[in-house]
Protein backbone atom coordinates (compact mmCIF):
# COMPACT_ATOMS: atom_id res chain seq x y z
CA UNK A 1 0.00 0.00 0.00
CA UNK A 2 1.15 3.59 -0.73
CA UNK A 3 4.17 2.29 -2.64
CA UNK A 4 4.34 5.57 -4.54
CA UNK A 5 4.78 7.42 -1.25
CA UNK A 6 8.05 5.65 -0.59
CA UNK A 7 10.00 7.90 1.77
CA UNK A 8 13.23 7.10 -0.01
CA UNK A 9 11.82 8.58 -3.21
CA UNK A 10 10.48 11.68 -1.40
CA UNK A 11 13.70 12.34 0.44
CA UNK A 12 15.66 12.24 -2.76
CA UNK A 13 13.39 14.79 -4.51
CA UNK A 14 13.85 18.22 -2.95
CA UNK A 15 10.85 19.80 -4.67
CA UNK A 16 8.49 16.94 -3.83
CA UNK A 17 9.71 16.97 -0.22
CA UNK A 18 9.18 20.74 -0.04
CA UNK A 19 5.69 20.59 -1.49
CA UNK A 20 4.58 17.73 0.75
CA UNK A 21 6.04 19.43 3.84
CA UNK A 22 4.18 22.62 2.96
CA UNK A 23 0.91 20.73 2.59
CA UNK A 24 1.35 18.93 5.92
CA UNK A 25 2.24 22.10 7.83
CA UNK A 26 -0.62 24.00 6.18
CA UNK A 27 -3.15 21.45 7.36
CA UNK A 28 -1.89 21.79 10.92
CA UNK A 29 -2.00 25.56 10.65
CA UNK A 30 -5.44 25.72 9.09
CA UNK A 31 -6.91 23.45 11.74
CA UNK A 32 -5.81 25.99 14.33
CA UNK A 33 -6.45 29.19 12.41
CA UNK A 34 -9.81 28.62 10.67
CA UNK A 35 -11.83 28.19 13.90
CA UNK A 36 -10.67 31.66 14.97
CA UNK A 37 -12.67 33.20 12.14
CA UNK A 38 -15.78 31.60 13.57
CA UNK A 39 -15.04 32.45 17.21
CA UNK A 40 -17.56 35.31 17.31
CA UNK A 41 -20.34 32.88 16.52
CA UNK A 42 -19.57 30.81 19.60
CA UNK A 43 -20.18 33.66 22.05
CA UNK A 44 -23.68 33.40 23.48
CA UNK A 45 -25.88 36.50 23.58
CA UNK A 46 -26.31 36.56 27.34
CA UNK A 47 -26.43 39.66 29.49
CA UNK A 48 -24.40 40.63 32.53
CA UNK A 49 -20.83 39.87 31.52
CA UNK A 50 -18.66 42.91 32.20
CA UNK A 51 -14.90 43.53 32.25
CA UNK A 52 -13.15 42.82 35.55
CA UNK A 53 -12.99 45.63 38.09
CA UNK A 54 -9.45 46.85 38.79
CA UNK A 55 -9.37 44.94 42.11
CA UNK A 56 -10.64 41.76 40.45
CA UNK A 57 -8.10 42.17 37.66
CA UNK A 58 -5.33 42.52 40.24
CA UNK A 59 -6.65 39.39 41.93
CA UNK A 60 -6.73 37.60 38.62
CA UNK A 61 -3.09 38.53 38.05
CA UNK A 62 -2.27 36.97 41.43
CA UNK A 63 -4.29 33.88 40.44
CA UNK A 64 -2.11 33.59 37.33
CA UNK A 65 1.12 34.45 39.17
CA UNK A 66 0.56 31.77 41.81
CA UNK A 67 -0.33 29.20 39.16
CA UNK A 68 -3.79 28.45 40.58
CA UNK A 69 -4.77 27.20 37.11
CA UNK A 70 -2.32 24.33 37.51
CA UNK A 71 -4.64 22.64 40.02
CA UNK A 72 -7.98 24.41 39.43
CA UNK A 73 -9.92 24.52 36.19
CA UNK A 74 -12.49 27.19 35.38
CA UNK A 75 -14.64 25.23 33.00
CA UNK A 76 -17.82 23.42 33.93
CA UNK A 77 -18.15 20.90 31.13
CA UNK A 78 -21.56 19.90 29.76
CA UNK A 79 -21.91 16.64 31.69
CA UNK A 80 -24.61 15.86 34.21
CA UNK A 81 -22.20 15.07 37.05
CA UNK A 82 -20.51 18.45 36.60
CA UNK A 83 -23.79 20.35 36.37
CA UNK A 84 -25.02 18.69 39.55
CA UNK A 85 -21.87 19.62 41.41
CA UNK A 86 -20.92 23.04 40.07
CA UNK A 87 -23.98 24.49 38.39
CA UNK A 88 -24.68 25.59 34.82
CA UNK A 89 -22.03 24.65 32.25
CA UNK A 90 -19.57 27.40 31.39
CA UNK A 91 -20.40 29.69 28.50
CA UNK A 92 -17.98 31.15 25.99
CA UNK A 93 -19.46 34.55 26.87
CA UNK A 94 -18.33 34.16 30.46
CA UNK A 95 -14.68 34.15 29.49
CA UNK A 96 -14.86 36.61 26.62
CA UNK A 97 -12.89 39.17 28.66
CA UNK A 98 -10.35 36.63 29.89
CA UNK A 99 -6.94 37.28 28.42
CA UNK A 100 -5.55 34.73 28.75
CA UNK A 101 -8.40 32.39 29.66
CA UNK A 102 -8.10 30.31 32.83
CA UNK A 103 -9.99 27.20 31.71
CA UNK A 104 -7.14 24.97 32.83
CA UNK A 105 -6.90 21.29 32.12
CA UNK A 106 -6.17 19.72 35.50
CA UNK A 107 -8.32 19.34 38.58
CA UNK A 108 -6.30 18.54 41.63
CA UNK A 109 -8.67 20.90 43.41
CA UNK A 110 -12.26 21.57 42.42
CA UNK A 111 -13.38 23.62 39.45
CA UNK A 112 -13.65 27.32 40.32
CA UNK A 113 -15.76 28.59 37.41
CA UNK A 114 -18.76 29.04 39.77
CA UNK A 115 -17.06 29.41 43.14
CA UNK A 116 -18.29 33.00 43.55
CA UNK A 117 -20.67 33.38 46.49
CA UNK A 118 -20.45 29.75 47.54
CA UNK A 119 -18.39 30.62 50.61
CA UNK A 120 -18.08 33.70 52.80
CA UNK A 121 -15.16 36.11 52.45
CA UNK A 122 -13.98 34.99 55.90
CA UNK A 123 -13.92 31.41 54.71
CA UNK A 124 -11.77 32.32 51.71
CA UNK A 125 -9.31 34.29 53.84
CA UNK A 126 -9.07 31.48 56.38
CA UNK A 127 -8.82 28.86 53.66
CA UNK A 128 -6.11 30.69 51.72
CA UNK A 129 -4.06 31.25 54.87
CA UNK A 130 -4.33 27.64 55.96
CA UNK A 131 -6.50 25.36 53.81
CA UNK A 132 -6.49 22.54 56.35
CA UNK A 133 -7.94 24.78 59.04
CA UNK A 134 -11.31 24.56 57.31
CA UNK A 135 -10.95 21.54 55.00
CA UNK A 136 -8.86 18.93 56.86
CA UNK A 137 -8.57 16.66 53.82
CA UNK A 138 -7.27 19.44 51.54
CA UNK A 139 -3.87 19.12 49.84
CA UNK A 140 -3.70 22.78 48.83
CA UNK A 141 -0.58 24.70 49.90
CA UNK A 142 -1.09 27.65 52.28
CA UNK A 143 -1.00 31.18 50.86
CA UNK A 144 -0.75 33.14 54.11
CA UNK A 145 1.83 35.44 52.54
CA UNK A 146 -0.95 37.03 50.46
CA UNK A 147 -1.70 39.14 53.55
CA UNK A 148 0.95 41.57 52.30
CA UNK A 149 0.02 44.95 50.74
CA UNK A 150 -1.11 44.88 47.15
CA UNK A 151 1.07 46.81 44.73
CA UNK A 152 -1.42 48.53 42.46
CA UNK A 153 0.56 51.55 41.35
CA UNK A 154 0.39 50.34 37.74
CA UNK A 155 -3.20 49.07 37.74
CA UNK A 156 -4.28 51.60 35.07
CA UNK A 157 -1.59 50.19 32.78
CA UNK A 158 -3.03 46.71 33.26
CA UNK A 159 -6.44 47.98 32.18
CA UNK A 160 -4.85 49.69 29.20
CA UNK A 161 -3.05 46.51 28.18
CA UNK A 162 -6.31 44.57 28.43
CA UNK A 163 -8.02 47.19 26.28
CA UNK A 164 -5.37 46.78 23.63
CA UNK A 165 -6.22 43.08 23.60
CA UNK A 166 -9.88 43.86 23.02
CA UNK A 167 -11.47 44.25 26.47
CA UNK A 168 -13.85 47.25 26.33
CA UNK A 169 -12.39 49.34 29.15
CA UNK A 170 -13.42 52.97 28.67
CA UNK A 171 -11.14 56.00 29.14
CA UNK A 172 -13.13 56.76 32.26
CA UNK A 173 -12.48 53.29 33.68
CA UNK A 174 -8.75 53.63 33.04
CA UNK A 175 -8.61 57.13 34.49
CA UNK A 176 -10.38 55.96 37.67
CA UNK A 177 -8.65 52.60 37.95
CA UNK A 178 -6.79 53.35 41.17
CA UNK A 179 -9.76 55.04 42.85
CA UNK A 180 -12.06 52.19 41.82
CA UNK A 181 -9.66 49.61 43.17
CA UNK A 182 -9.52 51.38 46.53
CA UNK A 183 -13.27 51.94 46.63
CA UNK A 184 -14.04 48.25 46.13
CA UNK A 185 -11.75 47.14 48.95
CA UNK A 186 -13.19 49.66 51.44
CA UNK A 187 -16.83 48.99 52.23
CA UNK A 188 -17.49 52.44 53.70
CA UNK A 189 -15.88 54.37 50.84
CA UNK A 190 -18.09 56.44 48.53
CA UNK A 191 -18.37 54.27 45.47
CA UNK A 192 -21.14 55.73 43.36
CA UNK A 193 -18.74 56.19 40.43
CA UNK A 194 -17.35 52.72 40.88
CA UNK A 195 -20.83 51.17 41.00
CA UNK A 196 -21.89 52.98 37.83
CA UNK A 197 -18.82 51.74 35.97
CA UNK A 198 -18.97 48.14 37.13
CA UNK A 199 -22.51 46.88 37.53
CA UNK A 200 -23.12 44.27 40.24
CA UNK A 201 -19.59 44.53 41.62
CA UNK A 202 -19.48 43.99 45.37
CA UNK A 203 -17.67 46.27 47.80
CA UNK A 204 -16.23 44.64 50.90
CA UNK A 205 -13.25 44.30 53.20
CA UNK A 206 -12.58 40.97 51.57
CA UNK A 207 -9.78 39.90 53.92
CA UNK A 208 -11.64 41.19 56.99
CA UNK A 209 -9.46 44.29 57.42
CA UNK A 210 -10.82 47.42 55.73
CA UNK A 211 -7.70 49.38 56.76
CA UNK A 212 -5.31 48.08 54.16
CA UNK A 213 -5.53 46.65 50.67
CA UNK A 214 -3.74 43.35 50.45
CA UNK A 215 -3.17 40.74 47.77
CA UNK A 216 -5.65 38.65 49.77
CA UNK A 217 -8.31 41.35 49.17
CA UNK A 218 -7.70 41.24 45.43
CA UNK A 219 -7.68 37.46 45.11
CA UNK A 220 -10.87 37.03 47.18
CA UNK A 221 -12.62 39.77 45.21
CA UNK A 222 -11.76 37.87 42.05
CA UNK A 223 -12.83 34.48 43.40
CA UNK A 224 -16.10 35.85 44.75
CA UNK A 225 -17.24 37.13 41.35
CA UNK A 226 -16.34 34.00 39.35
CA UNK A 227 -19.39 32.63 37.60
CA UNK A 228 -21.80 35.14 39.13
CA UNK A 229 -22.22 37.59 36.25
CA UNK A 230 -24.79 35.70 34.18
CA UNK A 231 -28.15 35.23 35.90
CA UNK A 232 -29.07 31.82 34.56
CA UNK A 233 -32.59 32.02 35.91
CA UNK A 234 -33.35 34.74 33.33
CA UNK A 235 -31.49 33.17 30.41
CA UNK A 236 -33.56 31.75 27.56
CA UNK A 237 -32.47 28.77 25.43
CA UNK A 238 -32.27 31.13 22.44
CA UNK A 239 -29.63 33.20 24.21
CA UNK A 240 -27.57 30.12 24.93
CA UNK A 241 -27.52 29.03 21.29
CA UNK A 242 -24.22 29.44 19.53
CA UNK A 243 -24.97 31.00 16.17
CA UNK B 1 22.60 7.87 0.07
CA UNK B 2 22.06 4.18 0.54
CA UNK B 3 24.78 2.51 -1.39
CA UNK B 4 24.64 -1.19 -0.73
CA UNK B 5 21.23 -2.65 -0.04
CA UNK B 6 21.74 -6.29 0.75
CA UNK B 7 19.79 -9.17 2.20
CA UNK B 8 20.60 -9.96 5.83
CA UNK B 9 21.58 -13.61 6.14
CA UNK B 10 20.01 -14.26 9.52
CA UNK B 11 16.65 -12.47 9.34
CA UNK B 12 16.17 -12.52 5.62
CA UNK B 13 15.23 -8.79 5.58
CA UNK B 14 16.88 -6.14 3.44
CA UNK B 15 19.21 -3.59 5.04
CA UNK B 16 18.74 0.15 4.56
CA UNK B 17 22.04 0.33 2.73
CA UNK B 18 23.60 2.56 5.36
CA UNK B 19 26.71 1.34 7.10
CA UNK B 20 28.53 2.78 10.09
CA UNK B 21 31.81 1.15 11.04
CA UNK B 22 30.55 -2.18 9.87
CA UNK B 23 27.19 -1.86 11.60
CA UNK B 24 24.27 -2.13 9.18
CA UNK B 25 20.65 -1.22 9.80
CA UNK B 26 17.83 -3.60 8.99
CA UNK B 27 14.95 -2.11 7.04
CA UNK B 28 12.29 -4.09 8.92
CA UNK B 29 8.79 -3.11 7.77
CA UNK B 30 6.27 -2.01 10.43
CA UNK B 31 4.24 -4.93 11.77
CA UNK B 32 1.17 -5.36 9.67
CA UNK B 33 -1.22 -5.30 12.66
CA UNK B 34 0.32 -2.01 13.83
CA UNK B 35 -0.04 -0.43 10.43
CA UNK B 36 -3.67 -1.58 10.17
CA UNK B 37 -4.49 -0.09 13.58
CA UNK B 38 -2.85 3.16 12.49
CA UNK B 39 -4.96 3.29 9.32
CA UNK B 40 -8.01 2.38 11.36
CA UNK B 41 -7.46 5.39 13.63
CA UNK B 42 -7.35 7.65 10.57
CA UNK B 43 -10.57 6.11 9.29
CA UNK B 44 -12.11 6.54 12.75
CA UNK B 45 -11.16 10.22 12.79
CA UNK B 46 -12.75 10.79 9.39
CA UNK B 47 -15.89 8.93 10.42
CA UNK B 48 -16.04 11.00 13.62
CA UNK B 49 -15.77 14.22 11.63
CA UNK B 50 -18.78 13.16 9.59
CA UNK B 51 -20.92 12.01 12.52
CA UNK B 52 -20.14 14.64 15.16
CA UNK B 53 -19.74 18.44 15.06
CA UNK B 54 -16.10 19.07 14.22
CA UNK B 55 -15.90 21.60 11.40
CA UNK B 56 -15.68 25.29 12.29
CA UNK B 57 -18.73 26.18 10.25
CA UNK B 58 -21.40 28.17 12.12
CA UNK B 59 -24.34 25.94 12.91
CA UNK B 60 -22.62 22.82 11.61
CA UNK B 61 -23.52 19.55 13.27
CA UNK B 62 -22.51 16.06 12.29
CA UNK B 63 -24.84 13.59 10.61
CA UNK B 64 -26.04 12.45 14.04
CA UNK B 65 -27.15 15.98 14.92
CA UNK B 66 -25.59 15.48 18.36
CA UNK B 67 -24.68 18.66 20.29
CA UNK B 68 -23.03 18.36 23.69
CA UNK B 69 -25.13 21.10 25.30
CA UNK B 70 -28.42 19.71 24.08
CA UNK B 71 -27.34 16.23 25.14
CA UNK B 72 -26.58 17.35 28.68
CA UNK B 73 -29.82 19.32 28.89
CA UNK B 74 -31.67 16.16 27.87
CA UNK B 75 -29.68 14.17 30.44
CA UNK B 76 -30.61 16.60 33.18
CA UNK B 77 -34.27 16.58 32.21
CA UNK B 78 -34.41 12.79 32.07
CA UNK B 79 -32.73 12.57 35.46
CA UNK B 80 -35.01 15.17 36.99
CA UNK B 81 -38.05 13.42 35.57
CA UNK B 82 -36.90 10.21 37.22
CA UNK B 83 -36.49 11.96 40.56
CA UNK B 84 -39.52 14.20 40.25
CA UNK B 85 -42.16 12.00 41.93
CA UNK B 86 -40.04 11.83 45.08
CA UNK B 87 -38.79 15.42 44.82
CA UNK B 88 -42.37 16.67 44.51
CA UNK B 89 -43.26 14.90 47.75
CA UNK B 90 -40.15 16.29 49.46
CA UNK B 91 -40.99 19.76 48.22
CA UNK B 92 -44.58 19.61 49.42
CA UNK B 93 -43.82 18.12 52.83
CA UNK B 94 -42.52 20.07 55.80
CA UNK B 95 -39.23 18.90 57.35
CA UNK B 96 -41.30 17.54 60.28
CA UNK B 97 -43.40 15.42 57.94
CA UNK B 98 -40.29 14.16 56.15
CA UNK B 99 -38.61 13.22 59.41
CA UNK B 100 -41.72 11.32 60.49
CA UNK B 101 -42.18 9.33 57.27
CA UNK B 102 -39.63 6.47 57.05
CA UNK B 103 -39.59 6.42 53.25
CA UNK B 104 -39.15 10.17 52.82
CA UNK B 105 -36.68 10.29 55.67
CA UNK B 106 -34.48 7.60 54.10
CA UNK B 107 -34.49 9.45 50.80
CA UNK B 108 -33.84 12.81 52.48
CA UNK B 109 -30.90 11.48 54.47
CA UNK B 110 -29.27 9.99 51.35
CA UNK B 111 -29.93 13.06 49.21
CA UNK B 112 -29.07 15.43 52.05
CA UNK B 113 -25.74 13.69 52.52
CA UNK B 114 -24.78 14.28 48.89
CA UNK B 115 -25.99 17.88 48.92
CA UNK B 116 -24.21 18.53 52.22
CA UNK B 117 -20.90 17.25 50.83
CA UNK B 118 -21.20 19.64 47.91
CA UNK B 119 -22.69 22.76 49.48
CA UNK B 120 -21.98 22.73 53.21
CA UNK B 121 -18.87 20.63 53.89
CA UNK B 122 -16.47 23.36 52.77
CA UNK B 123 -17.18 25.39 55.89
CA UNK B 124 -18.90 22.97 58.27
CA UNK B 125 -16.65 19.98 57.55
CA UNK B 126 -17.37 16.65 55.89
CA UNK B 127 -19.20 15.33 58.96
CA UNK B 128 -20.57 18.69 60.11
CA UNK B 129 -17.86 18.92 62.74
CA UNK B 130 -17.14 22.59 61.94
CA UNK B 131 -13.78 24.31 62.07
CA UNK B 132 -12.17 26.86 64.38
CA UNK B 133 -12.44 30.47 63.30
CA UNK B 134 -16.19 30.86 62.94
CA UNK B 135 -17.42 27.70 61.25
CA UNK B 136 -19.82 26.14 63.75
CA UNK B 137 -20.20 22.44 64.35
CA UNK B 138 -23.60 21.12 63.29
CA UNK B 139 -23.18 17.84 65.11
CA UNK B 140 -23.39 19.12 68.69
CA UNK B 141 -26.14 20.57 70.89
CA UNK B 142 -24.81 24.12 70.79
CA UNK B 143 -26.89 26.10 68.32
CA UNK B 144 -26.50 29.79 67.56
CA UNK B 145 -29.84 30.28 65.81
CA UNK B 146 -31.69 27.18 66.92
CA UNK B 147 -31.51 23.48 66.18
CA UNK B 148 -35.13 22.64 65.50
CA UNK B 149 -36.07 21.49 62.01
CA UNK B 150 -37.80 24.79 61.43
CA UNK B 151 -34.87 26.90 62.60
CA UNK B 152 -32.38 24.87 60.55
CA UNK B 153 -34.52 25.24 57.46
CA UNK B 154 -34.75 29.01 57.88
CA UNK B 155 -30.98 29.29 58.29
CA UNK B 156 -30.26 27.20 55.20
CA UNK B 157 -32.83 28.95 53.04
CA UNK B 158 -32.09 32.55 54.03
CA UNK B 159 -28.52 32.42 55.30
CA UNK B 160 -26.91 34.48 58.00
CA UNK B 161 -26.18 38.18 57.45
CA UNK B 162 -26.75 37.72 53.73
CA UNK B 163 -27.20 41.20 52.28
CA UNK B 164 -29.38 40.08 49.36
CA UNK B 165 -31.92 38.14 51.45
CA UNK B 166 -34.35 40.17 53.54
CA UNK B 167 -35.30 37.24 55.74
CA UNK B 168 -31.69 36.38 56.50
CA UNK B 169 -30.63 35.95 60.13
CA UNK B 170 -29.47 39.39 61.21
CA UNK B 171 -27.63 40.73 64.22
CA UNK B 172 -24.58 42.85 64.74
CA UNK B 173 -22.43 42.84 67.83
CA UNK B 174 -20.91 46.27 68.55
CA UNK B 175 -17.17 46.73 68.23
CA UNK B 176 -16.73 47.75 71.84
CA UNK B 177 -13.08 48.78 71.76
CA UNK B 178 -12.75 49.78 68.12
CA UNK B 179 -15.73 52.13 68.34
CA UNK B 180 -14.72 53.52 71.74
CA UNK B 181 -17.67 52.11 73.70
CA UNK B 182 -15.38 50.51 76.26
CA UNK B 183 -11.83 51.20 77.33
CA UNK B 184 -9.11 48.57 77.01
CA UNK B 185 -9.23 48.07 80.79
CA UNK B 186 -12.99 47.54 80.71
CA UNK B 187 -12.60 45.05 77.86
CA UNK B 188 -10.06 43.16 79.94
CA UNK B 189 -12.40 43.14 82.94
CA UNK B 190 -15.40 41.98 80.98
CA UNK B 191 -13.28 39.28 79.29
CA UNK B 192 -12.36 38.02 82.77
CA UNK B 193 -16.04 38.06 83.69
CA UNK B 194 -16.88 36.06 80.56
CA UNK B 195 -14.19 33.54 81.51
CA UNK B 196 -15.68 33.35 85.00
CA UNK B 197 -19.04 32.32 83.49
CA UNK B 198 -17.45 29.01 82.61
CA UNK B 199 -15.37 28.98 85.80
CA UNK B 200 -12.08 29.94 84.19
CA UNK B 201 -11.37 33.46 85.46
CA UNK B 202 -7.70 34.16 86.11
CA UNK B 203 -8.24 37.43 87.95
CA UNK B 204 -11.21 37.38 90.31
CA UNK B 205 -11.04 41.11 91.06
CA UNK B 206 -11.14 42.00 87.37
CA UNK B 207 -13.98 39.52 86.85
CA UNK B 208 -15.96 41.21 89.62
CA UNK B 209 -15.38 44.63 88.05
CA UNK B 210 -16.35 43.20 84.68
CA UNK B 211 -19.69 41.94 85.97
CA UNK B 212 -21.12 45.45 86.02
CA UNK B 213 -19.81 46.20 82.52
CA UNK B 214 -21.26 42.91 81.32
CA UNK B 215 -24.68 43.61 82.81
CA UNK B 216 -24.79 46.97 81.13
CA UNK B 217 -23.39 46.11 77.70
CA UNK B 218 -23.59 42.39 77.06
CA UNK B 219 -26.44 40.91 79.05
CA UNK B 220 -29.19 42.25 76.80
CA UNK B 221 -28.12 39.85 74.05
CA UNK B 222 -26.02 37.19 75.78
CA UNK B 223 -28.23 36.95 78.89
CA UNK B 224 -27.47 37.87 82.47
CA UNK B 225 -25.52 34.71 83.11
CA UNK B 226 -24.26 34.40 79.54
CA UNK B 227 -26.85 31.84 78.55
CA UNK B 228 -27.12 33.26 75.02
CA UNK B 229 -30.09 34.23 72.89
CA UNK B 230 -31.04 32.41 69.75
CA UNK B 231 -33.30 35.20 68.54
CA UNK B 232 -30.15 37.22 67.94
CA UNK B 233 -27.71 34.42 67.29
CA UNK B 234 -25.92 35.51 70.46
CA UNK B 235 -23.84 32.54 71.57
CA UNK B 236 -24.00 31.02 75.05
CA UNK B 237 -20.92 32.20 76.93
CA UNK B 238 -21.25 29.92 79.95
CA UNK B 239 -20.24 26.70 78.20
CA UNK B 240 -16.99 25.42 76.76
CA UNK B 241 -17.98 25.64 73.09
CA UNK B 242 -16.30 28.61 71.43
CA UNK B 243 -16.78 29.56 67.82
CA UNK B 244 -13.77 31.88 67.65
CA UNK B 245 -11.67 30.40 70.44
CA UNK B 246 -12.25 30.47 74.20
CA UNK B 247 -8.85 31.63 75.36
CA UNK B 248 -8.64 35.11 76.82
CA UNK B 249 -6.90 36.67 73.82
CA UNK B 250 -9.64 35.45 71.47
CA UNK B 251 -12.37 36.69 73.81
CA UNK B 252 -10.71 40.11 74.08
CA UNK B 253 -10.53 40.27 70.31
CA UNK B 254 -14.20 39.27 69.98
CA UNK B 255 -15.26 42.01 72.40
CA UNK B 256 -12.97 44.61 70.86
CA UNK B 257 -13.73 44.10 67.19
CA UNK B 258 -16.88 41.95 67.25
CA UNK B 259 -17.52 38.92 65.10
CA UNK B 260 -20.13 38.49 62.44
CA UNK B 261 -20.03 35.26 60.55
CA UNK B 262 -21.74 35.02 57.20
CA UNK B 263 -23.55 32.11 55.62
CA UNK B 264 -24.91 32.23 52.05
CA UNK B 265 -28.66 31.99 51.46
CA UNK B 266 -29.37 28.81 49.52
CA UNK B 267 -32.95 29.57 48.53
CA UNK B 268 -32.98 30.15 44.80
CA UNK B 269 -29.76 28.22 44.30
CA UNK B 270 -31.08 24.90 45.58
CA UNK B 271 -34.38 23.21 44.89
CA UNK B 272 -36.72 23.59 47.91
CA UNK B 273 -36.76 19.79 48.06
CA UNK B 274 -32.97 19.81 48.46
CA UNK B 275 -33.24 22.42 51.24
CA UNK B 276 -35.73 20.14 52.99
CA UNK B 277 -33.41 17.17 52.56
CA UNK B 278 -30.48 19.17 53.96
CA UNK B 279 -32.61 20.26 56.90
CA UNK B 280 -33.46 16.69 57.82
CA UNK B 281 -29.86 15.57 57.26
CA UNK B 282 -28.33 18.34 59.41
CA UNK B 283 -30.95 17.74 62.09
CA UNK B 284 -29.91 14.08 62.13
CA UNK B 285 -26.18 14.81 62.47
CA UNK B 286 -26.47 14.62 66.22
CA UNK B 287 -27.64 17.94 67.57
CA UNK B 288 -31.18 18.18 66.24
CA UNK B 289 -33.78 19.37 68.70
Amino acid sequence: MFRWLDHGKIERNLILLGVLTLITVSIGGLVQIIPLFAVETTIERVEGVRPYTPLELAGRNIYVREGCYVCHSQMVRPFRDELERYGHYSLAAESMYDRPFQWGSKRTGPDLARVGGRYSDDWHAEHLRNPRAVVPESVMPPYAFLDRPLDYTDIAEHLRAQRRLGVPYTDEMIANARADLEAQARPDADASGFQSRYASARQAAFDGDPGRITEMDALIAYLQMLGTLVQFRDVTPEQLRQQ
Amino acid sequence: MPTKIEKDQITGTETTGHEWDGIKELNTPLPRWWLMVFYATIAFALLWMILYPSLPIPGATGLTGWIAREAVTGDMQAHQARLEPMMARLRAATPEQIAADPELRAFALAGGRAAFANTCAGCHGAGGQGAPGGFPSLADDDWLWGGSLDAIRTTIAHGIRTPEDEEARQSQMPRFLADGMLTAAQVNDVAEHVLSLSGRATDEAAAARGAAVFAENCASCHGERGEGNRELGAPRLSDHVWLYGGDKASIVRSISYARSGVMPAWQGRLDPAVINMLTVYVHALGGGE
